[in-house]
């Protein structure tokens, strides 16, 4: 262990190489606080070299590494690894390039997810995926999760709009993965990197499409006095053939939580709120906006407004994505579960949810990306009460197992991580999961990126 | 976040330091705010790693010396309490940390006897005055002084603005609409008593009559925002005494002095007049607050259009949670166009005693507020605070910018008076 230590200290990292008790207590965790392991040493990384020496250290001696981009992982994919070096790469935060004509951007893996789109603000372009956490989440995490956000209904998730990635493999060595064009030839590398949770290396720079800012952004707010209310309203839409770019859904405690946080100012005495936001050309938003308030109206909605005022819509932002974190004025803890299910079936899955978090005495918010059926049920509890984190685990679990049999996943956006890999059996049989391990073993023989996230160590 | 703290044994001050722990939920959000997470890009000098290490060093699993470092490197700028979404009252964590550790902390010699020599002088009038003097003496070999002490030799000026005796009472100018105790502010009323002279017109102007108690003191705001919590105690029960009760409100014009005073009921927490010091606490309103609440008169016009790059004070944006009231004030006056500032929510640096502590960190952040201050091609700066305004006018200079600095009060003032 000193002699990786030792090893390290010879890359030329300076007071970047950290080993002190203080940045190994502030760097042993990402936002699932309830997994805490201290790494051997933490690497805070500026170049390409260093992260490639790094690994290289790694490799030659055995020892397992972990990729940090800003920590907000929800599972504890950035969880460092026991005996193991945690490589930070949130100082690598440069915007390379940014080119307007192919409607690209080269970024270091550090760069918050945001600042891309202020990068490529004054050329007319954004970066699409927007997870709630993009203030502060990187590039790099979001490759590593395959992230999504609210927008990511009509865009797609992180994987459609990375188009090429360089990355340090699991031994050091350096590879370049997709283009600048969509269209290589062979495998899509690039779509296989995205979602690997760090398994398969370290991401060291991507080249992502950037998008137009569209002409006309419209969002509407709906207010209904039931949760299914809203959830069938969702499946109007969509049956009508309506593309909205988000549809997402808050429950009852999900608005109490925002209101106490960034004061949205939402129609107070809401059951369940909607938001559906459209976008694109003047005339195409006018004529789907018309026909959307007539859906809104005819599926029973108490009132809704529309705005496409930029600081009114972006207070309605505001509030769904800090609804998160906000649930800290709720209760002392949360989990928060990314399960997904058919859309067809969020009305039953709510119900369900909602039968559960009563027989447990657990309260559960709701806050989900209703157009995709990925729901986000934060199950809110106080671990100083004795057996409480235990029963809030168990109805994650129940959650979860009960999206399996609607026929959905135990993961939309936020990873496997630690802390659902146990439940990666009841998605996949054994010929699944033994051909991932196959892939994964090809990649990593030794095992070293991230080893025990996503695939549980195998029973010796 | 889970916690163990051992809360009989921190005494009262375990219960906030506990809730501020326990609110955290490790997102992430307030990191992009902080000044010192975007200077050096390291978890334990952001907010969420603080958190973790006062935790920890209060559970006693990292040595208190370990986390110091990085809690010392904190501004105080409370950024991370407005970018919170979970509503994590970072202060009320890290305050009485400062305390808890400064009886337990070593400190060098030199270090002791240089913030001995800054607690004992800039809240004293008479002292700083002195020290001023002695400055300009020293200025030729400020070379070879520590770094730090250099720093704060070049922060105070060359020259100071004479002594100007206060008023007892000042009458409201027609009708009165309320009645106010001001703190004149001990530091700024030897390096810049304009604001207090400011403030007392702008307020009697408008229908306020403004009682300045005569034996009033510093307030304590620096010692307790530096962990000298004995000494902070007892400037703000002096300050408690000499002021009178039956007033609609205690009006501040430091930012920092405005916050510190309204957390005395945190700093007294256990002490037997708690109950008081949180009920007095509750009285302070900072002047632009207090003046935008009330509504103007009459708006002042200047004389001729001038543009005005509005500076937050952290201590009055993310302590005091006033944000849009000295804008409104600003906005208001016929002639002004109001500009915002870039990264306006980041801290220059200045921070109370930050300067003379952590003087590269302090320097970088300065640099970095007087080029984004500058891009505005702003003709005038306006703030709320005296230490913000000298670290800012400071490094707009040495930029070669000498936009003249104003308190907004002094804005109005000059609008109110057609000098501007
Ligand atoms: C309040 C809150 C709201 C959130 N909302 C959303 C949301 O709406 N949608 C969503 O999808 N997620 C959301 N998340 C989860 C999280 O923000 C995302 O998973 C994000 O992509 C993580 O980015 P990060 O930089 O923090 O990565 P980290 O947490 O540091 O790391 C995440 C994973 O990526 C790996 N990794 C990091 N950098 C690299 C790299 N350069 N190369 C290879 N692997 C790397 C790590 O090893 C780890 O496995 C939210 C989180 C919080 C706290
Ligand atoms: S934003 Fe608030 S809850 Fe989130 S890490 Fe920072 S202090 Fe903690
Ligand atoms: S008070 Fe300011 S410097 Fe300190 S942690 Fe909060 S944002 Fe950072």
């Amino acid at each position: 262990m000193n002699d990786v230590v030792a090893a390290l200290g010879g890359i030329g990292l300076g007071d970047r190489l950290l080993t002190g008790p203080a940045a190994l207590a502030a760097f042993s965790s990402d936002a699932q606080t309830a997994f805490q392991q201290r790494a051997i040493a933490v690497v805070v990384a500026e170049t390409v070299g260093e992260v490639q020496a790094a690994v290289r250290v790694c490799h030659a001696a055995g020892v397992p590494f972990v990729a940090r981009g800003s920590g907000t992982s929800l599972s504890g994919g950035s969880l460092p690894v026991e005996g193991g070096v945690l490589i930070a790469l949130n100082r690598m935060n440069r915007v390379l390039r940014v080119d307007a004509d192919t409607r690209t951007a080269v970024v270091e893996p550090g760069v918050i997810n945001l600042d891309v789109t202020r990068a490529a603000t004054p050329h007319g372009l954004y970066y699409a995926p927007d997870p709630s956490s993009q203030s502060i989440c990187t590039i790099g995490g979001n490759i590593a999760f395959n992230s999504g956000g609210a927008h990511c209904l009509l865009h797609g998730m992180t994987s459609n709009h990375v188009l090429g990635v360089r990355v340090v493999l699991p031994d050091g060595e350096l590879a370049e993965l997709g283009g600048p064009s969509a269209e290589t030839p062979g495998p899509d590398w690039t779509g296989l990197f995205c979602g690997s949770e760090g398994l398969f290396g370290i991401v060291v720079e991507a080249t992502l499409r950037l998008m137009p800012v569209p002409e006309a952004v419209r969002t509407s707010l709906a207010v209904y006095d039931s949760l299914e209310a809203a959830g069938d309203a969702v499946a109007q839409i969509v049956r009508a053939g309506l593309l909205p770019v988000a549809l997402e859904i808050m429950d009852a405690l999900a608005i109490e939580a925002a209101e106490a946080s960034v004061k949205p100012g939402y129609p107070p005495g809401a059951t369940a709120l909607l938001i559906v936001e459209l976008e694109g050309e003047r005339d195409v938003v006018d004529a789907d906006a018309a026909r959307l308030d007539a859906l809104l109206t005819a599926s029973g909605a108490r009132e809704f407004l529309a705005t496409e005022d930029l600081d009114e819509r972006a207070l309605i932002w505001k509030g769904r994505k800090a609804a998160f974190s906000a649930v800290g004025w709720l209760a002392p803890d949360y989990i928060v579960q990314d399960g997904v299910v058919p859309r067809t079936r969020l009305g039953e899955a709510l119900v369900e949810i909602g039968r559960m978090s009563e027989e447990s005495g657990i309260r559960v918010a709701n806050v989900f990306h209703a157009g995709d059926g990925n729901l986000h049920p934060l199950i809110l509890f106080d671990s100083a009460v004795p057996g409480e984190l235990e029963r809030a685990e168990r109805l994650g679990g129940d959650i979860l197992r009960l999206c399996i049999a609607l026929g959905g996943s135990i993961t939309g956006e936020h990873g496997v991580g630690i802390e659902k890999r146990e439940y990666l059996p009841l998605m996949y049989a054994p010929d699944d999961l033994a051909a991932m391990r196959r892939l994964r073993d090809g990649v990593d023989p030794a095992g070293l990126a991230n080893p025990g996230k996503m695939l549980a160590p195998e029973a010796a | 976040m889970r916690h163990a703290l051992p809360m009989a044994q921190i005494g009262p001050q375990a219960e906030p330091m506990a809730r501020a722990i326990g609110a955290c939920v490790h997102c992430g959000f307030c990191l992009p705010s902080c000044p010192t997470y975007v200077e050096l890009g390291e978890e334990m000098d952001s907010p969420r790693g603080r958190i973790i290490l006062m935790k920890e060093a209060l559970e006693g699993t990292i040595e208190l010396e370990a986390a110091l470092p990085h809690v010392d490197r904190c501004l105080g700028c409370l950024a991370c309490v407005s970018a919170c979404p979970s509503g994590v009252q970072y202060g009320e964590l890290l305050t009485p940390f400062r305390a808890y550790a400064e009886p337990r902390r070593k400190r060098g010699v030199l270090e002791r006897v240089q913030r001995r020599l800054v607690l004992q002088t800039l809240p004293y009038p008479r002292r700083l005055r002195l020290a001023a003097r002695a400055a300009r003496l020293a200025r030729p070999v400020a070379r070879v002084l520590p770094t730090s002490l250099a720093t704060m030799l070049r922060l105070l000026p060359r020259e100071l603005p004479a002594a100007q005796p206060l008023p007892h009472i000042v009458p409201a100018e027609g009708e009165r609409r309320a009645r106010v105790a001001l703190l004149a502010g001990c530091a700024q009323q030897v390096l810049d008593p304009d604001i207090t002279a400011a403030a007392i017109r702008v307020l009697a102007r408008n229908g306020v009559e403004v009682v300045i108690p005569a034996d009033q003191g510093c307030c304590g705001a620096l010692a307790s925002h530096t962990g000298a919590a004995a000494q902070a105690r007892a400037h703000a029960r002096a300050t408690m005494a000499a002021f009178p009760r039956d007033v609609d409100a205690v009006i501040t014009t430091a930012a920092g002095c405005g916050s510190g005073m309204q957390e005395y009921g945190t700093l007294l927490l256990g002490e037997p007049d708690h109950d008081d010091a949180a009920q007095f606490a509750g009285g302070v309103v900072d002047v632009c607050a207090f003046l935008a609440e009330l509504g103007l008169r009459e708006a002042p016009a200047t004389r001729a259009p001038v543009t005005v790059a509005y500076q937050d004070a952290c201590h009055l944006a993310h302590a005091q949670g006033v944000h849009s009231a000295p804008r409104q004030l600003l906005d208001a006056i016929v002639g002004v166009t109001l500009i915002e500032v870039p990264e306006a929510e980041l801290c220059c640096g200045s921070a109370g005693t930050y300067n003379v502590e952590q003087p590269e960190i302090a320097a970088a952040l300065g640099r970095r507020k007087a080029v984004n201050l500058s891009a505005t091609g702003a003709h005038v700066v306006a703030s709320g605070n005296i230490g913000c305004m000298t670290q800012i006018s400071t490094h707009l200079s040495e930029l070669g910018h000498d936009l003249p600095v104003l308190h907004t009060i002094q804005l109005l003032d000059r609008a109110y008076a057609r000098t501007m």
